[in-house]
């Protein structure tokens, strides 16, 4: 693992706390869907946190961010307020999507995040575009785009890793490699299992990156995020990351041993980098608290916002199916 | 006074060359416009109605795709998130299945899903139906399909000034709208009026008036309903044809109209007749206007078969003027006139 010498000091807490932020929603999201608040499917990014923290500190607001349907750590670093998030989650009418779309179809216009997309690979091609626009219109940001490994087995992976290449397109490819295709681990999925070979037969860059490290994280997308928004086409990198819970609420694990999953615990991107900042940035017990109570804090709040959310008046119920018409501008 | 000719009022093109016009005057009104889609470009499009425009407005809004239907109306799905007003052209029906997954589960779906926060300003341009001997993948009439689909517009236009003037309004649309050209449509001739403009995208329209039966149709096959019409003319049977024009949202309003006046209701639809939009039509005419009615509602439809390859079979198997004809003395036969 290379790591930078020297961790900033107030930049080590902020990871520190958007980590922290998501661990706390998650382990919220939980006991709130056992207690049958949160319903349909919810998937928890929990072990996997250092890749979205890492990621959206290198990114400007500008950017467009497309993400799956294991996305409440990208929206919470992204910025979408955990009460909107929340109240989401909930399905309530203050939800960020209006409570329409539930954990899995999150969007927000102000931080230009586009989905929340659960259909595997869907959102690729989408990104392809959101870049495409950029391009023709002479901005330069940068369209991040998260997937999974188990993307990388469907077609629109290929289509889209081909097509940004071939017209140079300003999207970062964020493939997030937690070994697992909902219960289908990589080698039974995949012939060739580096993903990162496959990016590479596109002709596009790509680096393997320790998705545990939220410090390596951050590196690397900083230095590809400045390769794409220089114009020089896509880029893409592949995070080697674990999911600590389970696919689903509905997943009773029977494809992997116990063991792997302690194994892979022990890594935990959150408490090695709190160890990290105590060692090496004079984090103290008391600050790791505080850091930890005011994520408590946000989430409680953010509960209590949804609890008090509303739900939308049925007669809505077709609404925004299509844009309300401006009567009559044309005459056959 | 010298002898100066008027300057003409109407153009003589084909349906093709009024569907590039379209295209043209689109890319030329608005830079956020552009074309995508495979041999768009250099090849002229697969039908030839793109030819001309890469050397006019240059690569970057004539794109030739790769085979990647998926990921191009995809993209198209994103550029339009992004401020641009894509024109995707996807080769045929048949094919626009590869991209199934982004327009049903993308495009439908984002402006509702996201509560109303991002709309999709969307133009997907496809091919259908049978007619050129193309066999059982390459001429199948799949948009009653899309029709099925709620945050999608679906429009079919089947003369000139609708390939010309509906595309501009789909444009301006903000969400995203299907446009289906009927392949037997694009070496019809017309005159066409100079300046012909954007149309309406919303209504059906009486292309013929009559008194007896009211023939609801679409697309290719408006043609051959109002030939079929002709030959009832000659018979001393007066029908109504209203061609759709949008099938997605339907215009029942001018169908009702008509039927509460003839009493009678015959649907040409080249789509199959299980689960179609023709079952759509008689559903809501039953809904609607049961009493109004003198006789069962009469289909014409495509044989359930896929389309074969020989001339005979193919022609059998879709709707035609002689099976339309026979459709209407039917239901005309039996209403008590």
């Amino acid at each position: 693992m290379s790591e930078p010498a020297v961790i900033d000091r107030e930049h080590g807490r902020r990871l520190l706390r958007e980590m922290l932020r998501i661990r706390r929603f998650e382990e919220r999201c939980a006991e709130l869907y056992s207690a049958g608040h949160i319903r349909g499917f919810l998937h928890l990014y929990i072990g996997e946190e250092a890749v979205a923290v890492g990621a959206m500190q290198a990114l400007t607001p500008d950017d467009a961010i497309v993400a799956t349907y294991r996305e409440h750590g990208h929206a919470l670093a992204r910025g979408i307020p955990a009460t909107a998030l929340m109240a989401e989650m909930f399905g309530k009418q203050e939800g960020c999507s209006r409570g329409r779309g539930g954990s899995m179809h999150v969007f927000d216009a102000a931080t230009r995040f586009y989905g929340g997309n659960a259909i595997v690979g869907g959102g690729l091609p989408v990104a392809v575009g959101l870049a495409l626009a950029d391009r023709m219109s002479n901005r330069r940001r940068v369209t991040a785009c998260f997937f999974g490994d188990g993307a990388v087995a469907e077609g629109e992976f290929h289509e889209s890793l081909n097509l940004a290449a071939l017209w140079r397109l300003p999207v970062l490819f964020l493939c997030e490699n937690n070994l697992y295709a909902m219960g289908t681990r990589i080698e039974r999925a995949l012939a060739q299992t580096d993903i990162a070979t496959k990016a590479r037969s596109y002709r596009i860059q790509a680096d393997v990156v320790d998705g545990m490290d939220v410090v390596a994280v951050e590196a690397a997308v900083a230095r590809a995020a400045t390769e794409v928004r220089g114009g020089k086409g896509p880029v893409f990198l592949e995070f080697h990351t674990y999911r600590f819970r389970a696919h689903s609420m509905f997943d009773a694990e029977l494809y992997r041993d116990k063991a792997e999953v302690d194994t892979w615990k022990e890594r935990d991107p959150v408490a090695t980098f709190a160890a990290r900042l105590v060692r090496d940035a004079g984090l103290t017990p008391d600050e790791h608290r505080q850091i930890d109570d005011a994520a408590l804090r946000e989430v409680r709040e953010a509960v209590a916002f949804a609890e008090a959310g509303t739900w939308e008046p049925v007669e809505h119920l077709t609404a925004d199916v299509y844009t309300p018409r401006v009567p009559e501008v044309h005459h056959a | 006074m010298p002898d100066v000719a008027p300057a003409p009022t109407t153009v003589r093109m084909t349906y093709r060359d009024a569907a590039r016009a379209a295209i043209r005057d689109a890319l030329q009104r608005d830079p956020r416009v552009f074309l995508m889609g495979e041999d768009v470009g250099r090849y002229g499009g697969a039908y030839a109605v793109s030819k001309g425009l890469l050397a006019e407005f240059g690569p970057e809004r004539i794109r030739d795709t790769p085979l990647s239907e998926s990921t191009f109306v995809g993209a198209g799905i994103g550029a339009a998130l992004g401020g641009m007003r894509p024109i995707v052209e996807v080769m045929t029906v048949n094919f626009s299945l590869l991209a199934l997954d982004q327009i049903v589960n993308n495009a439908a779906t984002i402006r509702h899903m996201s509560g109303g926060q991002f709309s999709v300003p969307l133009v997907i341009r496809m091919v259908t139906g049978a007619g050129r001997q193309l066999a059982a993948q390459h001429a199948h009439s799949l948009e009653g399909w899309y029709a099925h689909v709620p945050g999608l517009r679906i429009v079919a236009p089947a003369t000139l000034e609708d390939v010309r003037g509906m595309l501009w309004t789909a444009l301006e649309d903000p969400d995203p709208v299907l446009i289906f050209e009927h392949q037997a449509l694009y070496n019809m001739e017309g005159d066409l009026a100079a300046d012909a403009g954007p149309v309406d995208i919303d209504r059906a329209i009486v292309r013929r008036r009559g008194d007896d039966v009211t023939l609801v149709t679409y697309g290719g096959s408006l043609f051959k309903s109002l030939q079929a019409a002709e030959l009832a003319m000659a018979q001393g049977l007066s029908v109504e044809v209203i061609d759709l024009r949008t099938l997605r949202l339907l215009d029942m309003d001018t169908v009702v109209a008509s039927v509460r006046r003839t009493h009678h209701a015959v649907i040409v639809d080249e789509g199959w007749r299980s689960g179609s939009l023709s079952a759509e039509i008689t559903t809501r005419l039953v809904e609607q206007a049961f009493y109004d009615l003198d006789a069962p509602v009469a289909r014409v439809c495509t044989e359930e078969v896929p389309i074969p390859y020989p001339k005979h079979l193919e022609d059998a198997a879709v709707p035609q003027p002689a099976s339309i004809l026979a459709a209407l003395q039917r239901t005309t036969a039996r209403g008590g006139r």
